[in-house]
């Protein structure tokens, strides 16, 4: 018996040299000869250290806004995803207005229209609520306060605030979708046990849906976060010195066109790439645990 | 067996239904169904699929909404409209056919987290109880793993655990064995005959004609939406008297 089990066992294949080498990440390696390329380009070349050392900065900028911006929109697109699977009318119907206006309007005209008339419509009701409380001089103590909304301009509004605004509130309108389908993916069985162990609708969510929800949908939030940080870029029309606003600058300033637009693509490139790097990491590692 | 109950009076009865109808689009799932049961008592529902005994099931903790009727569990009406059904559901525990385990927790977590969340227990006194519990159901020794590196058997005896971890008054299971392998379904349906011989009042949607056997106090044969007949386990299998009953049972029974 054993020694007809020994002679059925498999023979290993053998994979012919030419598979092997269409199977390598040729990708990987281009993409690795090529920032090569322009990290020697930036040691060896004053024009093109002189465009790093100046672009460095709105990396900083990018990251930043991108951070911010992108945990702002997880906190409205989670509360505007329940809101979509949510039987309560009035939220429901709010967060689906939000969804299906965000998602028709361009990214870039959302935040055009969040800081040139948002911002200022704020503004405005903040002066007029500043006015009211000066009529009724009742309420000393709150002089110094209706004085300071009353005297409020849109110039005050940092203009990276309002940039953040726009970034945030368009988004959240895309992360509304994911965590939705994250939501509506878990099975009908886990709610229902939840609810027939006595919880609230809200604990069975807040304990047994979102925990697995949320694990389900990481990698396309972590899309969403690198598709993001591409897009930031939409904020250089506000002026906010992010890196491709500082782009416009230095080639303004260098008149070196290609070396700025070179230097910025890598500086892009090298955020974007090691980012999906890490979603596939989360992807692989999810993978496993199910 | 716990024929021995005397006369209960009508205050007793733990479940009482009441002219109750469901449909589903055009499928008329429950027509005109009553039914009482007592405490104590192990009521055991059977029938051809699609015949209307999980939704009538169902309709006990209110997973699903009767267009009509009244339900009654333990003296709260489920069916009014001002009632808090979850804390009905506290009191009444379910079993269901996928088990329905929650993955992202350990057995233990499972079983502690209602009892913290809707109990109010600390994190010690839920997990002393889930310890206890799961002793009795038989494998204490899987309290730190998760529901996906259990067998099917086993994760239906967490489920039975985490329901009983709410010290439920009634106990309600959804074909607890049907989906599980031949060799596992006795594990499960010992369980549950402890629990009826500790006096639990139990409702038991089920094809396991032994169980009924066994520990039933009353079988219910359940055909279309409508309850055909009700009876005792030794009557129903000695004469059934209505002939869609014979015909059931003589079709389920080898």
């Amino acid at each position: 018996m054993a020694v007809s089990r020994e002679i059925e066992r498999p023979q290993p294949k053998l994979v012919p040299w030419t598979r092997k080498l269409e199977d390598m990440p040729w990708w990987g390696l281009i993409v690795l000869l090529a920032f090569l390329l322009v990290v020697y380009l930036i040691y060896t070349s004053a024009t093109y250290q002189d465009a790093y050392r100046f672009l460095v900065a709105g990396v900083k900028v990018t990251i930043l806004v991108t951070l911010i911006s992108f945990s702002i929109a997880i906190v409205l697109g989670l509360i505007a995803g329940l809101g979509r699977v949510s039987k309560n009318v009035i939220f429901y119907t709010g967060a689906s207005v939000y969804v299906e206006v965000v998602r028709g309007i361009p990214l870039l005209v959302q935040i055009i229209y969040f800081a040139y008339v948002v911002a200022p419509l704020l503004v405005q009701i903040v002066n007029s609520l500043g006015a009211f409380m000066l009529q009724y001089t009742a309420i000393q103590p709150l002089m110094g306060l209706a004085h300071t909304l009353t005297n409020l301009h849109i110039q005050d509004v940092d203009v990276t605030a309002r940039a953040i605004a726009g970034l945030a509130f368009g988004y959240g309108a895309y992360e509304a979708e994911v965590f939705r389908a994250g939501i509506q993916s878990i099975e009908r069985g886990q709610m229902e046990a939840a609810r027939s162990l006595g919880m609230s609708y809200f604990q069975a969510m807040r304990y047994i849906i979102l925990p697995q929800a949320i694990r389900r949908v990481l990698p396309p939030l972590g899309n969403d976060f690198i598709a993001m940080l591409k897009d930031s870029s939409l904020i250089s029309v506000l002026a906010v010195r992010e890196l491709t606003h500082l782009g416009k600058l230095n080639r303004a300033r260098t008149f070196r066109t290609f070396e700025t637009w070179n230097t910025v693509t890598f500086l892009y490139l090298i955020m974007t790439i090691s980012l999906s790097l890490v979603v596939k990491f989360i992807e692989r590692r999810m993978a496993f645990e199910e | 067996m716990k024929s021995s109950i005397v006369e209960p009076l009508p205050m007793d009865d733990d479940i009482i239904i009441e002219h109750l109808y469901k449909s589903f689009g055009k499928v008329k799932a429950l027509i005109d169904a009553n039914l009482r049961v007592k405490r104590g008592e192990v009521c055991f529902i059977f029938g051809p699929s699609g015949g209307g005994k999980s939704t009538l099931l169902r309709c006990i903790n209110h997973l699903e909404a009767p267009d009509s009727g009244r339900i009654i569990v333990d003296g709260i009406p489920v069916t009014h409209a001002k009632t808090n059904i979850d804390l009905v559901r506290a009191e009444v525990g379910m079993v269901f056919q996928l088990f329905n385990l929650f993955p992202h927790l350990t057995v233990l977590g499972n079983v502690t987290l209602a009892q913290e969340k809707v109990r109010k227990r600390s994190r010690g006194e839920a997990e002393r109880v889930a310890r206890e519990l799961l002793e009795r159901v038989g494998i204490p020794e899987k309290a730190n793993a998760y529901p996906g590196q259990l067998s099917g058997g086993q994760k239906q005896r967490v489920a039975i655990a985490r329901a009983l971890a709410m010290n439920p008054k009634i106990m309600l299971f959804d074909e607890p064995t049907s989906a599980l392998d031949a060799e596992m379904i006795k594990e499960v349906l010992d369980v549950m005959m402890d629990l009826a011989q500790e006096g639990m009042t139990m409702v038991v949607v089920s094809h396991e004609m032994g169980f009924a056997k066994a520990a039933a106090d009353r079988m219910v044969f359940l055909d279309a939406g409508q309850i055909v007949e009700e009876e005792t386990p030794e009557e129903l299998f000695k004469n059934p008297k209505e002939e869609r009953t014979k015909q059931f049972l003589s079709q389920i029974l080898y």
